[in-house]
């Protein structure tokens, strides 16, 4: 029995952090749902428990179903009929099956039919389907549009939609047109309010949607006719069931082909209003794009743990001059720096997973009750730091994503190009990783406020606080070397007060904070557990020469170079 | 309609991943060496019982079987995948039963239960002599269906059902009560539920909760669907007689290790001679006798 949760130690291990206990007090709203479900925590014992047991049975099916199903849905892919989306084969068993084991709504209140998980364990299921197969792991978690809708719409919508989440419902979330990507603002598609029918109707084009037919639909659509930005756009929810909506095409790409892309038009499409009006971008997508960001960070991670698996036993099997290929330094390099990246981004991952708990755990009990000033404050102090952690995490797990599949493919030689072993097709479906959801230069946009705010500089700053065992102090050294550095070259950057200045330089300064925050959690990943000694040392020395060499470019920069890179097309 | 099906189920040594030390030194099984595992053509027998509940509101599932108290893992198992309960039939007196024994007891139990239908697997992978099913027919002297593969039609006193045999299908429509054995051919079990798996982990029997260092009296009192019974030869009123060793016409003679090496090809004649032969060559072999 193949078992993705059971095979792999570091999930339990970030599963059994010390902050758990509070997540799942907070989540659980002190267990007030104890006694009116039968399957309502107990305690927090019998919680953590529950988490590791349900993620003992999503890892069998991701072992014993989707894995197995992935390479047969990479080939057959989905198929438009009839104006309507056709799963493969391998995808409706992977779907019929997660629904069976109750796991669609997994953070969704009980009195939905959710399974109220907070977002650790939550997230811990989708690096899980991830690893086994990435194309469907968006088909699955797009059931973040749940969250969405019960974080902001009324009573009435979520009477109506949410049940039917856990019963197998899909979910899209339709924000891309043609001339609106990274740039959502400029969002067209058009909301009217039709007084007599009382009712909304949506007329327009979306691009890129991903499971673009599925059964109910979050759009972002222009309500304030003649406003240009996004504050005159609006979240609506739309159901299959109208039948308004034509798919005009499957896209036709590179990876994730399981996983239907799709070009949609609206045409008097009816649909209800999710909250209120004009909040749709600024405030609804936001959140559910961190909460797809941190989505997407556990897609990198589940394909970049697949990629390292193939790689690590290939490179046992496969002899050349006489010996197995890990024998050659070039060789266990590789892999041993593809371990210390996964390590490091998953510890992020986990981490920002944890704010993120934290923040929306306070934010739902503010809707029952006045939060005392010290939770105020310390929501507060959650909300930032999950802010801040979200793109980090997105830009280093999603890049990561692609080295590590790229130097996988890579331990495999000539075989590794070819079809006839899985690594190839992680390399395929790694690349989109750092595309949707925001591409990494997006990333660094919304990053770059947390060196501008110091928001990194403080949580690292405390991180440095944390107790470390003497034999790795030296390690700890070289990070607080780093730190300093970091501070005067953020200093140096933002006090030229040149905006363009600040952009050109945004990603080094990012990836600095990175390098450091992740050094950071392993090292106390650590201290917890010797098993991640290796990586903490080789990631730290790797990240002391990232630094450097980034200190270095911005440090012998002057503004007027920016006119070199400036490039003309003629 | 109300309708109850009890389903036999039997936790078996993991003999499909044996590893180096699965069998002793005396050529029996070293039963510690193997995970257990829930026997998976009781799973397939499982998932028929679950269709029909998804058929019919009001079905009930209840899992039945003997072994040593541990076996209660796979009664928990099934009810994690939708079985509403189930009943360990445990007891020392029990111990050295071949399939005759076994089926007097498990056929006691079943008298007990009252149910429309009985579905056992085709075959336990240790064991592997595919008897008890029909055994217990036999004993509780209903109709037995071998075989099958798909219930086609339910109704309060009868089904329909398509059976797998070699060279095609069987469709045979049987009186309630009955017993199936369901064939590896039929669908594999649906995953374990999260929600039933949070609501029943703490599903006990009474030998396993006198073990248990956490005080369980509160929750089994205020949730009996926890509670997995357990019955004894005495709860069976069984007759000893037929239990056990002394219940068991089987005896185990010599165990030997057969090593299967394959041989040059040889072609025969459809002649007496030849034939001879051949039966001499199976024999020796061990493929059959
Ligand atoms: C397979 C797939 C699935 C998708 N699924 C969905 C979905 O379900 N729902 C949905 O709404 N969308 C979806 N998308 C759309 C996706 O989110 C966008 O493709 C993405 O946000 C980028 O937008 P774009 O393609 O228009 O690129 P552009 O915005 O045109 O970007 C082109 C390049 O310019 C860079 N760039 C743009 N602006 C800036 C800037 N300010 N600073 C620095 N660099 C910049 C980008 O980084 C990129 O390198 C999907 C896309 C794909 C490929
Ligand atoms: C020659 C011989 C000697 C044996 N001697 C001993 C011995 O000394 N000591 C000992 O402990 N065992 C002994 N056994 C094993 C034991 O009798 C059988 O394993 C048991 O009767 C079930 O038979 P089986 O494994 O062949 O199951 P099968 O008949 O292949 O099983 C068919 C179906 O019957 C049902 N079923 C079978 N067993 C059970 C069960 N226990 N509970 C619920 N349902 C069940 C299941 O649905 C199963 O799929 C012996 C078996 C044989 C053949």
């Amino acid at each position: 029995m193949e078992n993705f949760y059971k095979d792999n130690p570091s999930l339990k291990f970030h599963l059994n952090h010390h902050l758990m206990e509070k997540i799942i007090r907070l989540k659980e709203n002190n267990f007030a749902d104890k006694d009116k479900y039968d399957y309502a925590f107990q305690d927090f014992e019998d919680a953590l428990d529950s988490y590791d047991k349900v993620l003992e049975i999503v890892g069998e099916i991701c072992g014993e179903t989707i894995a197995p199903n992935a390479e047969s849905v990479d080939h057959e892919g989905p198929k438009l009929i009839n104006n309507e989306v056709i799963y493969a084969r391998g995808t409706q068993e992977n779907h019929e099956t997660l629904t069976k084991a109750g796991l669609i709504g997994m953070s969704l209140p009980r009195e939905y039919g959710g399974l109220n998980f907070s977002m650790v364990p939550y997230v811990m299921a989708a690096e899980l389907v991830s690893r086994a197969d990435a194309g469907f792991a968006n088909i699955w978690g797009l059931q973040d549009c749940a969250e969405t809708l019960h974080e902001f719409a009324s009573d009435e919508i979520k009477q109506e939609f949410l049940p039917r989440f856990n019963k197998g419902a899909t979910a899209a979330m339709d924000l891309t047109e043609p001339d609106a990507g990274s740039d959502l603002q400029a969002v067209q598609l058009k909301a009217t309010y039709d007084e007599q029918k009382n009712q909304w109707f949506l007329n327009g084009v979306k691009r890129f949607i991903t499971n673009g037919d599925a059964d109910i639909s979050l759009v972002l659509a222009r309500t304030e006719p003649g406003t240009t930005d996004g504050r005159g756009l609006s979240l609506f929810v739309y159901d299959r069931k109208d039948k308004a909506l034509t798919i005009r095409r499957i896209e036709n790409k590179l990876g994730i082909k399981g996983s239907p892309t799709c070009e949609l038009v609206f045409k008097d499409a009816p649909a209800q209003l999710v909250g209120e009006r004009r909040m749709g971008l600024i405030k609804y997508v936001m959140s559910l794009m961190n909460s797809a960001r941190l989505g997407v960070g556990a897609q990198s991670v589940g394909i970049a743990e697949a990629a390292y698996r193939e790689a690590l036993k290939y490179a046992y099997e496969r002899e050349q001059f006489g010996k197995p290929i890990i024998n050659y330094p070039a060789v266990y390099e590789m892999l041993s720096v593809m371990r210390a990246k996964i390590d490091a981004s998953r510890s992020l991952l986990y981490e920002t997973a944890r704010y993120v708990d934290i923040y929306k755990s306070y934010s739902f009990i503010q809707e029952e009750r006045k939060l005392e000033p010290e939770e105020r404050n310390d929501a507060k102090h959650h909300t930032r730091v999950a802010d801040a952690l979200t793109p980090l995490l997105k830009l280093f797990a999603s890049e990561y994503c692609n080295e590590i599949a790229s130097e996988a493919l890579q331990v495999h030689g000539g075989t590794g190009y070819m079809k006839d072993f899985p690594v190839e097709r992680l390399f395929r479906d790694a690349r989109i990783t750092n595309i949707y959801e925001g591409t990494s230069q997006l990333q660094v946009v919304a990053a770059i406020r947390a060196v501008g705010n110091g928001a990194y500089l403080k949580l690292i700053r405390e991180y440095q606080e944390q107790h470390v065992k003497p034999e790795f102090e030296y390690l700890q050294h070289t990070l607080i070397e780093l730190t300093d550095d970091f501070e005067k070259l953020s200093r140096h950057v933002l006090e030229a007060k040149n905006n363009e200045l600040l952009d050109f330089h945004a990603r080094r300064l990012v990836e600095i904070a990175g390098y450091i925050i992740m050094g950071y959690l392993l090292l106390q990943d650590t201290h917890r557990d010797q098993q991640y000694r290796k990586s903490a040392e080789i990631f730290i020395r790797k990240a002391k020469t990232e630094c450097l060499s980034r200190a270095e470019f911005i440090r012998s920069f002057e503004e007027k170079n920016m006119g070199t890179y400036k490039i003309t097309w003629d | 309609m109300s309708f109850k099906i009890v389903v036999l189920a039997k936790q078996v040594p993991d003999t499909r991943n044996v590893g180096k030390d699965a069998m002793k030194a005396d050529g029996t099984v070293n039963r510690s060496a193997l995970p257990a595992i829930f026997n998976p053509e009781d799973l397939h027998a499982l998932e028929q019982a679950l269709r029909i509940k998804d058929r019919i509101s009001d079905a009930e599932i209840y899992i039945l079987t003997m072994g040593p108290p541990r076996a209660a893992e796979i009664i928990r198992e099934a009810m994690y995948r939708g079985a509403d309960g189930g009943y360990l039939i445990t007891d020392r007196k029990f111990a050295g039963s071949d399939t005759l024994a076994t089926s007097y007891a498990i056929s006691l139990a079943v008298k007990k239960l009252q149910p429309h239908l009985v579905v056992a697997g085709r075959q336990a992978i240790d064991g592997d002599t595919a008897q008890v099913g029909p055994q217990c027919a036999e004993k509780l002297n209903i109709p037995q269906v071998t075989y099958c593969e798909e219930i086609l039609e339910i109704k309060e006193d009868q089904l329909i059902i398509k059976r797998r045999l070699e060279r095609g299908i069987e469709i045979v429509k049987c009186k309630t009560p009955l017993l199936i054995t369901v064939h590896s051919s039929a669908p594999t079990c649906r995953p374990r539920n999260a929600k039933l798996l949070m609501k029943y982990k703490h599903a006990r029997t009474v030998s396993e909760l006198v073990e248990e260092t956490k005080d369980y009296t509160e929750m089994m009192t205020n949730k009996p669907y926890l509670r997995i019974d357990e019955w004894s030869v005495a709860d069976l009123d069984a007759n000893v007689d037929f239990l056990g060793l002394s219940g068991s016409p089987t005896k185990v003679k010599k165990i030997e290790n057969v090593v299967l090496a394959r041989k040059d090809s040889v072609t025969l004649t459809p002649e007496d001679k030849d034939m001879d032969f051949l039966m001499k060559e199976l024999i020796d072999s061990h493929v059959i006798g």
